[in-house]
Order: C-alpha cells, then sequence, then structure tokens
C-alpha cells in the first residue's frame, strides 16, 4: 500500500501502475454530472456566460484542482440546516459519465487524479498520459466505510445543484483507492472488458 | 348504520386501520432498507470471498464491501450515499385506504430524508432541480397497490441505485448482432451479452432480474418485481430454474468480478420471470441489481407491526 498526499507531483503519478493500491490523504473536491457540464460549458468551452457566483467559483477551483484530486461523488451530509456539515456516507459514483469531459477538466486545471468508479474511455485514459494523471478506483457502495475516511469538510460551492451535485470541499485521511488507469496507457477496464468479451463470443456459440 | 352488527368485527377493524397512522413505522422500514442489508445478500457476500484469490483486487473489494455492511448496520447510515429510486409495493387489505397511505409513504420519506436515512435523490428532468426532500411528482417514490385477500398490510421497500439502474437493458428479439432468437436460447443470449456490456459500472457482483415478454413497459417492471424475492430461490417451471442458475453460471465465467477488477465472482443470482406477449413483440428485460441489493418488508397485523 502506497501512501500519498495531495498536492501530487508529475513524478509521483508517473511511477503509479495498473493495480497499485493507495491510500489518499489530504484535499480533494467532489465533482459530478452537473459540475462537470458547469466547468465545460463556463470555463472550457464557453459555450455559456458566467452567471451568480460563477467567477468567483472559479478562481476558488482552479486552485483548489491545481495537483488535486476530484472524487466522482454525491456524499449524504448532515448538518445541512446549521452548516456543520458531515459526510457519512460518500461512495463513489459510476465515472463513465464524466467520459466527455473529463480529459478537458484534468488538463485545464492540472488535476492529478480521478476517483471514481467503473473506470472510464479512451479519451480520458489519453488524457491521463498527457496531463499526467492517474484513474483512481474506489469500492462502490461502500459508503459509511469511506465516510469514515473524510476528516473534515472544508466547505461547499454550488448548493443549488441539489447535495448531491454540489461541489463538497473535503480533507481525507488514508483513503482506500486502487490505480486502474495509470499515466502509461493502462487500463484495468480495457483488459477485462477485451477478456469478457472474447468468453463472451464463445459461450455464444456454445449450442443450447 | 344497520349493518354494523352483521360484520361488526370487520368492519371495525378496518376503521382502526383507517385511523392508525404509519408513518413513523414506515420511516423505521426506511432506515432498515437504506443502513441494514437483508441476510441472504449478505450470506452470498460473504461465501463469495473465498472465491476470490488471496491478495487480489477482487478479494479485496469484496472485504470492504462486508465491512461497510457491517458500519452501515451498526451507525444507521446509508449502505451507498445512493439511496436510490425507492420503489414501495403496498399489499393491503379491503378497506384500507389507498389514499392514506401514499401519504403517509410520502411523509416518511420526508421525514426519512430529515434524518440522513436519505440523500436527497429527486431531480425535476426538465428544470435540473433536485426537490431535496425525496419527493418529486406523483411517481417518485414509486408506490405501487396491490389489494390483497388476508388481514395482513404488507409494505415492501426496494432502494435501486442509479448506478445499477443505468445499465439494464431491454432487448426486442430477434437481435440479429448476437444470433439470439425467439425462444430461451436467445433469451440466454441477450442476457449474458447484457451483463458483459455492464461490465462493473453496476457495481458488481450483481443479481440480475430478467424479464421475458409483455410490452416495453411491464417487461421492465416485471424484472423488478421478480428481484423482492428471496437469493437462491428458483422459478417453479425447471426449465427457467434451469436457466437462472445456468445463466448466473456462465456470467461468472466471463471473468468481470467484484466492481469489474477481474475475479470469480460477476453475478451472484438470476430471477427470470414470463409474461404474456404480442405475438409481434418478444422483449427480454434484464435489471441488474448492485450488490448493496436493500429491500425490507414490513408487516403490520392489529395493532403489532413486525420487520423482517
Amino acid at each position: 500500500m502506497k501512501h500519498i498526499t495531495t498536492p501530487i507531483s508529475d513524478e509521483t503519478i508517473r511511477e503509479l501502475k495498473v493495480g497499485d493500491s493507495v491510500a489518499l490523504s489530504g484535499m480533494m473536491v467532489t465533482a459530478r454530472d452537473a459540475a462537470h457540464k458547469w466547468m465545460i460549458e463556463t470555463f472550457i468551452r464557453k459555450t455559456r456566460p458566467p452567471q451568480g457566483d460563477d467567477m468567483q467559483v472559479y478562481e476558488e477551483l482552479k486552485k483548489l484542482f491545481n495537483g488535486s484530486i476530484i472524487y466522482h461523488c454525491g456524499p449524504v451530509v448532515t448538518g445541512m440546516d446549521t452548516g456543520e456539515y458531515k459526510i457519512i456516507a460518500a461512495g463513489p459514483t459510476t465515472s463513465i459519465r464524466e467520459e466527455p469531459y473529463q480529459a478537458d477538466v484534468m488538463e485545464h486545471f492540472n488535476v492529478k487524479g480521478v476517483i471514481g468508479k467503473g473506470g472510464m474511455g479512451a479519451k480520458t485514459l489519453k488524457g491521463c498520459e498527457e496531463t499526467p494523471g492517474v484513474y483512481f478506483h474506489a469500492i462502490g457502495g461502500a459508503a459509511s466505510f469511506l465516510a469514515q475516511t473524510v476528516t473534515k469538510v472544508h466547505g461547499v460551492f454550488k448548493l443549488d445543484f441539489g447535495v448531491p451535485e454540489a461541489i463538497w470541499l473535503i480533507e481525507v485521511k488514508d483513503f482506500p483507492v486502487v490505480v486502474t488507469m495509470d499515466s502509461h496507457g493502462g487500463s484495468q477496464h480495457a483488459v477485462i472488458d477485451d477478456a469478457s468479451k472474447k468468453v463472451l463470443d464463445d459461450l455464444l456459440k456454445k449450442p443450447f | 348504520m344497520w349493518y354494523f352488527p352483521l360484520i361488526g368485527s370487520k368492519i371495525n377493524a378496518c376503521l382502526e386501520a383507517f385511523m392508525r397512522d404509519l408513518t413513523n413505522e414506515i420511516v423505521e422500514l426506511i432506515r432498515r432498507t437504506s443502513s441494514s442489508l437483508p441476510p441472504d445478500v449478505e450470506k452470498r457476500l460473504r461465501e463469495s470471498i473465498e472465491k476470490e484469490a488471496p491478495g487480489s483486487a477482487a478479494r479485496g473489494a469484496l472485504e470492504t464491501i462486508m465491512k461497510n455492511i457491517e458500519l452501515s448496520r451498526a451507525n444507521s447510515t446509508p449502505i451507498c450515499q445512493d439511496t436510490g429510486t425507492p420503489i414501495f409495493y403496498v399489499h393491503y387489505p379491503v378497506g384500507w385506504s389507498t389514499i392514506q397511505l401514499r401519504r403517509q409513504i410520502r411523509a416518511a420519506m420526508e421525514e426519512a430524508t430529515k434524518k440522513s436515512f436519505m440523500r436527497p435523490n429527486a431531480v425535476d428532468a426538465i428544470y435540473d432541480k433536485n426537490s431535496g426532500n425525496n419527493l418529486g411528482g406523483d411517481d417518485f417514490p414509486y408506490i405501487h397497490f396491490e389489494e390483497t385477500e388476508g388481514d395482513e398490510l404488507v409494505i415492501e421497500l426496494m432502494l435501486k441505485g442509479g448506478g445499477c439502474e443505468n445499465v439494464g437493458r431491454q432487448y426486442s428479439l430477434p437481435d440479429n448482432s448476437l444470433g439470439a432468437g425467439r425462444d430461451l436460447a436467445g433469451v440466454r443470449k441477450v442476457v449474458l451479452d447484457a451483463v458483459q456490456k455492464a461490465q462493473g459500472l453496476g457495481c458488481a457482483p450483481g443479481i440480475l432480474g430478467v424479464s421475458i415478454g409483455g410490452d416495453r413497459g411491464s417487461s421492465y417492471i416485471k424484472s423488478k418485481e421478480v428481484l423482492f424475492s428471496e437469493m437462491g430461490t428458483r422459478n417453479e417451471d425447471p426449465k427457467l430454474a434451469e436457466l437462472e442458475e445456468r445463466l448466473t453460471e456462465e456470467a461468472n465465467e466471463m471473468g468481470i468480478g467484484p466492481m469489474g477488477f477481474g475475479g470469480k465472482t460477476t453475478v451472484l443470482d438470476t430471477k427470470i420471470t414470463g409474461l404474456s406477449r404480442l405475438p409481434a413483440s418478444y422483449f427480454v428485460s434484464v435489471s441488474y441489481m448492485c450488490w448493496a441489493y436493500r429491500r425490507r418488508k414490513m408487516t403490520v397485523k392489529g395493532n403489532e407491526t413486525i420487520y423482517d
């Protein structure tokens, strides 16, 4: 098990290979469907003019994301009425929905890692090689367990996206992940997909 | 009220039922469903650990899953942060008011969200607005009412996460690309295809609900209903029972494994059901249930409420 704390250097990222178990610590930022679409449209492709606090949040995100990690997660949060937020369930959501956006977001903000589940596709894998960055796989559904590694909620942006879709700034200690896509073109997901497809083809040929 | 003496006790029981507010009991049902995995599912998951190689990512995933199950139960916190689509099946005796039951279920859902047993999960699809309380229009939560002959009220609840719902599939047979014709041989082919396409995205190891026939709507609904039954129970039709077992076995040959890490445990169980179809249509619907297979039941008999 490797221990890595954010911000992460390019050298550290290049050392990581598919199959490595890692315990992550430090600051990370949750962002999922609404946040990715918003970032791409407002700041990267600029197809939508900034509104409300967009530019302020953008300036903060530039600092927070640099060298850090995006976590695909829509947590369950207590203390919504008092503002004393506590995250009680925080497993990963399926990452592939961010495939159209992820590589561009990583490159734009110099994001060094993405945590999620289910893996991502060719465009993100290329993004991992170029940025460089890695894809960390967390255990899907292990929400209570993973929430225990969240030591502090530092704040939240874009609560109007709804609690699951908001951008939560969290600090974690020893958040367990496995590298399933590295910065050298390796993807465990592509390997398993190909191998299972071959077995499927054989199964389809079998008589009933 | 001349008829009271004729069937007195029955009517009185009904009136009592009308008066009874089950909101708190339903909040408790939601708490249990969200935080405590049913024992039959937990048992299957535990058994599968031994099938995975020591030190493998697959085994590590299953061990973490077991720790999470225990922690969620001990702390009444959601097993998964995606507390899913709430699907209620209410079997009510003659005389109960479904208007009142619906009101109570909705009030319970709001309360359970306040108590953080549920994540606010209802998003208006047109305006992208999260309602914040898990109530959205008339259809969220989803409630199905069924009048029954007995005197017990049974409320079943399933919480189905979005990740696994997204990998569900519907096929219209024949499917030329898979060489799947309109028979059980064709059904087998498309179900295996659905498992391969799902990879680890639906939080494998999964449980498959398969429905053959119906129209597109009824077929999908049945493929979820079948998931209310216990793990390991087989269809009464020996042909379907055999196919259920074969599909679980063959799905596991694909080596997708827990979380798609690679491994022996991809599917824990398969449930198949059949529906009448039109001569023109032959649908096969596959609902994929993640390992966090949350379904619980409460039974109300007289003044007593029993949870499974």
